[in-house]
């Protein structure tokens, strides 16, 4: 009976993650063939790479989506930084306010924050531009930096800050050296986070892009009402799989190290 | 001292207006706007237009109907999948956990049009059945976001509890129903209401799997957007608002677990 309900688990798990990778599996697997469907093969060929990296318009999208993420994970990760230090150290009711409003985008559905963010816009005749979109990915990103710094701030010994004063180090000095160092892991973390969320948004770069500007969301969003997805954005899905593939087994190695080196 | 204690606070200060300035004033503008013409009078015409039309009521409603049907699909698929993978029924449990998460690393709307042209493939045509692949577009990209929760709470059950409820008689069913449900509950109501407004708010997944066909609460605002009626999106806008605060005001009291978005990497 046991044995049994052990192969029915694994059975079941197992069923679950072919059909969650089946998609993208089956984008892969047609990447090796020059058809203009999946579902057609038309023998085995590298030719949509080379295609790929020539498709000027595809190359720009990915270039766009990636300058967009880093420079909002950039500006978030600052200001969340310094707003999760000023908001520790806050007054009490200041702190409540302050961590009240940082959820409120987390909260939200995406899109009434996309919708405020463009009568934000709209009201004051600001043109959309990349400020615009960089600032709407600021609010979506910017919460998530917040909350993840706030747990190594209370985790953190106030002693040693206060002991780094009494040695005679000035404030700012003190922060850098005492309370940055210990924050970091989490400043890391926001920071990745921010690039994931930026890469995989869709609604708010919808709602406050300039229109000529498109992200891979928005290319891809407007060649499916098209039809089926073009050709050279199944060999996109591969670099892209492979890209995040090496990249989780990279950081899972290193965490794994500092574990055991902490041991 | 004090004069310390004010550096470090006033770091803040730019974080609270940026806040304020693009999260605050947006929602008062939206609230604004949902109440006033084009000449910027106050009036009640931008709610009653949309309550007025058929088509808004039938939006709510199949809005309605399909979050309660993803959020109740999602629960009872991720539900067993979080138990088998915290209850090392299953090798490498943090390394399963991770592949399960691994699909979200494609970007969300290559994600979804892979999945609709595989469907397309085998038949299932979301032109002609524009309800059926969106919901299986909505369960594909949801699921994630419940067997997190519902892992990191599974992970922390007392066994012993398990392990004692049977060894003092309970059938298994008793069991699971007087022991595992009651303790699982904190993260059944996070993946609940991870997946329950957004599906909801959601129109890329109904508009690329249902091909433009079907009409939830979160494609009626994108349609106003893109027709540049401010007032009448803003109106749909204060709806949404006002369901997520019922979401969270019926919630308030139940143990959640924390965000999992912050848990994705």
């Amino acid at each position: 009976m046991k044995k049994a309900t052990r192969i029915f688990a694994r059975i079941f798990v197992w069923t679950m993650l072919v059909l969650m990778y089946a998609p993208i599996l089956v984008l892969m697997v047609f990447s090796f063939t020059e058809a203009d469907t999946i579902g057609v093969w038309n023998g085995f060929s590298f030719g949509l790479y080379p295609q790929l990296f020539q498709d000027e318009e595809l190359v720009t999208v990915v270039l766009n989506t990636i300058l967009v993420a880093l420079a909002s994970a950039a500006v978030s990760t600052v200001l969340g930084t310094m707003g999760a230090i000023g908001i520790h150290y806050s007054r009490r009711r200041m702190k409540a306010a302050l961590e009240g409003v940082s959820q409120i985008p987390v909260m939200n559905a995406e899109i009434v924050t996309a919708l405020s963010l463009t009568v934000l816009f709209v009201y004051f005749g600001i043109q959309f531009n990349f400020i615009t979109l960089l600032i709407g990915h600021v609010v979506l990103t910017l919460p998530f930096v917040v909350l993840s710094i706030n747990p190594k701030l209370q985790q953190m010994d106030p002693n040693i800050y206060e002991a780094a004063l009494d040695l005679g180090a000035r404030p700012s000095h003190a922060l850098r050296r005492i309370i940055l160092p210990q924050i970091m892991p989490g400043i890391f973390s926001g920071f990745l986070l921010s690039v994931t969320l930026s890469l995989d948004d869709y609604i708010i770069t919808a709602f406050t892009r300039d229109t000529s500007f498109s992200t891979l969301s928005t290319y891809v969003y407007g060649a499916t009402a098209k039809g089926a997805l073009p050709p050279t954005l199944r060999a996109l899905t591969t670099v892209i799989f492979v890209f995040a593939l090496v990249l989780l087994i990279v950081i899972n190695i290193r965490s794994h190290r500092k574990k055991e080196a902490a041991r | 001292m004090s004069k310390i204690k004010f550096t470090r606070k006033w770091l803040a200060l730019p974080y609270a207006l940026f806040m304020i300035l693009f999260v605050v004033i947006p929602l008062f503008l939206i609230l604004a706007y949902a109440f006033t013409d084009a000449e910027g009078n106050f009036t009640f015409n931008n709610l009653l237009t949309f309550f007025g039309n058929g088509s808004s009521i039938n939006t709510i409603l199949v809005s309605f109907i399909i979050g309660v049907a993803n959020t109740v699909i999602c629960l009872l698929i991720g539900y067993p999948v979080a138990y088998f993978l915290a209850h090392r029924d299953m090798k490498m449990p943090a390394v399963m956990m991770l592949l399960f998460i691994m699909p979200m690393w494609i970007n969300f709307v290559l994600r979804t049009a892979a999945s609709r042209d595989l469907l397309f493939w085998i038949g299932i045509n979301g032109g002609e059945y524009p309800y059926l692949a969106t919901m299986i577009g909505m369960v594909y990209n949801y699921l994630p976001f419940v067997i997190l929760p519902l892992y990191t709470t599974m992970t922390k059950l007392d066994y012993s509890q398990i392990e004692a409820a049977s060894d003092l008689g309970a059938r298994p069913r008793q069991t699971f129903t007087k022991v595992i449900l009651p303790m699982t509950a904190p993260g059944i109501v996070s993946a609940a209401t991870m997946v329950f407004m957004p599906t909801m708010s959601s129109f890329v997944i109904s508009d690329v799997m249902g091909e433009r066909k079907l009409s939830l609460i979160g494609n009626s605002i994108q349609l106003y957007f893109d027709q540049g009626l401010w007032h009448m999106g803003s109106i749909v806008a204060v709806v949404m608002l006002l369901l997520i605060a019922i979401g969270m005001f019926a919630t308030k009291n139940v143990q959640k677990e924390d965000d999992v978005r912050g848990t994705m990497l």
